[in-house]
């Protein structure tokens, strides 16, 4: 069976749940090759890939890859692509995600697909445009597939594969090395899941109302283990940090379950949303568009619903 | 500092987009086509950056003869002058052959540093920057928060999931932008009088020294196999809150095995 290479999303030697997903996908298409980017990978790290499937792990571990922006990535991918004629290459569809497979798609001289909600045999990927209006199904029709793949598009399921170790050396061109990274700031808020690869998504908008009053959103957030988002009306009054800005111009999200809370529902918030799997809409004006999408949705006062809510769930923990 | 800054001209999100049913491509004669609100803001910055450093602001656009209006804005704004790449052999392009095409416009106009949205809000690939960079061989900063160039040397906060970078380079350089950088300028009136009077150079592809068979539809690396409608989301149930409202949420997460 062809190789599929996934590049390994991780963070201090863990290796994100994204890439389990993305593993799980590859086996439907192939033989899952894992590509470890940057030094730190573990003992552990190498038995999750094995366990979700990877029958070969490629380690390029020198601090050089990651130290620089992007283009170390995509040198990486194109010698394996060189070496291993792999059947397609899959990454996650984040910024940085995409941002590699541009280049690589440059490189080798192939076609690229983004934010990819599904993959089948032929390699032909399930795509939602227009914010959500319109599905489209779309295909690479030269050199090798490269796909940037949404998080929460699959469920990750375990299936042991060989995890067989190779370490690649990447001799990387002057030209990858012009952009250093020279200090990485970070600003998390607390111990929440990342907001594009999270399974549950609360957010807020101009209901809430100040930025003292976003804590309710991060309790309701915090009960259910999900991530925090803001709509524009909330990050333009500067209530939440523009990181977590979901939609048009800021954050496609993608989870199981989305959670509005105060926001109306323009497109420049649902073209962020739309393809949640579940959405529950909480907003005080009955005709707020969001509640066109919504599974379900309560018309009232955020003040009193998401309280609520946020107790009742901590009283079924 | 010769600055170019590239600006798209897409759909009206307001408006319903379609695409076309005979190439499967995005029907741009249909709706009112509009600045891609990412670009206002390296249009903005562009110019922040020639007032500070000195130099010249060029804007660069691909699209159809419609375009022009989007180049007027910028102009308006107050860049210097405009190139227009515009060609029938370029309509249908996808990512790679529209970086392909710019990557030669920009040779062909030079510079030292390119500025543009990392994104627009139709396709929505925000895959083009990077795969500018890669073309010219320039250093990609791209998601850029903020920008500062001194002399030669420039750094950028790149925007990530855990807060920023700070990423150095030299120029010539490729510079993505994030919105929220800076506020874009309102044209005034002045500057609208002004930029009917602004030189816009038109480039078709063999000014450009751009190969007729790496654009346009039949040269896409991807193609579109079939697309339609997403179908209308199940309608929802949507209650009023009468003292319970939250309870109510937590009935309907229990059901689907939330909590």
């Amino acid at each position: 069976m062809s190789e599929i290479l996934v590049l390994v999303e991780h963070v201090d030697g863990e290796v994100k749940k994204v890439t389990l997903e993305l593993l799980t996908l590859a086996r439907s298409l192939g033989s899952p090759a894992a590509v470890w980017a940057g030094p730190g990978i573990t003992a552990d790290a190498k038995a999750r890939l094995a366990e979700y499937g990877a029958d070969k792990i490629y380690v390029a571990g020198s601090g050089d890859v990651v130290d620089h922006v992007v283009a170390p990535k995509a040198e990486l991918l194109a010698q394996l692509v060189a070496d291993k004629s792999p059947a397609a290459v899959l990454v996650v569809a984040t910024a940085e995600g995409k941002e590699v497979a541009g280049r690589l798609a440059v490189k080798t001289d192939s076609g690229v697909i983004t934010d990819a909600v599904g993959l089948r045999e032929g390699f032909v990927a399930d795509q939602s445009i227009f914010g959500g209006g319109v599905n489209v199904q779309s295909r690479v029709r030269r050199g090798t597939p490269i796909v940037a793949v949404r998080p929460n598009s699959t469920a990750p399921e375990a299936a042991a594969g060989a995890g067989a170790e190779e370490e690649v050396t990447v001799s990387l061109s002057d030209g990858a090395r012009a952009a250093r990274i020279v200090e990485r700031v970070k600003q998390e808020k607390g111990a929440r899941p990342e907001l594009t690869e999270a399974a549950i998504v609360v957010s807020g908008g101009r209901g809430v109302g100040s930025a003292e009053n976003f804590a309710i959103i991060e309790a309701l957030a915090d009960s259910l283990g999900g991530a925090v988002g803001a709509s524009r009306a909330a990050t333009d009054a500067q209530w939440y940090p523009h990181q977590f800005q979901v939609g048009q111009t800021g954050k496609t999200v993608s989870p199981q379950l989305y959670i509005a809370a105060g926001i109306s529902g323009a497109i420049q918030h649902r073209a962020g949303m739309q393809t949640a799997k579940n959405i529950v809409a909480i907003n005080k004006d009955p005709e707020a568009p969001i509640f066109e999408l919504a599974d379900y949705g309560v018309v009232g006062d955020l003040n009193q619903v998401v309280p609520q809510l946020t107790e009742e769930i901590n009283k079924r923990k | 500092m010769n600055i170019v800054v590239c600006v798209k001209q897409v759909p009206d999100t307001a408006t319903e987009r379609k695409l076309r049913s005979d190439d499967k491509t995005l029907d741009r004669d249909a709706v009112d086509g509009v600045v891609n609100e990412l670009d206002e803001y390296a249009v903005e910055e562009a110019l922040k950056l020639k007032e500070a450093h000195g130099g010249e602001v060029t804007v660069l656009t691909m699209g159809p003869g419609k375009a022009t209006e989007t180049i007027r804005k910028a102009l308006a704004m107050g860049a210097d002058k405009a190139v227009h790449l515009s060609d029938d052999a370029l309509h249908g392009s996808d990512a790679l052959s529209t970086s392909y095409a710019m990557a030669q416009a920009l040779k062909k106009i030079g510079f030292d540093l390119v500025i543009l949205g990392s994104e627009s809000t139709d396709a929505r690939t925000g895959v083009l920057p990077a795969m500018l960079a890669e073309r010219l061989g320039a250093p990609q900063l791209t998601l850029a928060r903020k920008v500062d160039v001194n002399g030669s040397s420039i750094t950028i906060e790149r925007l990530t999931d855990y807060g920023y970078d700070r990423v150095e380079a030299t120029l010539p350089a490729v510079v993505s932008v994030v919105e929220k950088i800076n506020e874009p300028r309102y044209p005034s009136f002045k500057g609208i009088m002004a930029a009917k009077k602004k030189p816009v150079e038109t480039l078709g592809i063999a000014d450009a020294e751009i190969a007729a068979d790496q654009v346009g539809l039949g040269a896409a690396w991807s193609e579109v196999v079939e697309f339609a409608p997403a179908p209308p989301r199940a309608v929802g149930t949507i209650v009023k809150d009468e003292g319970d409202g939250g309870a109510k949420v937590a009935e309907f997460l229990a059901s689907k095995k939330f909590i």
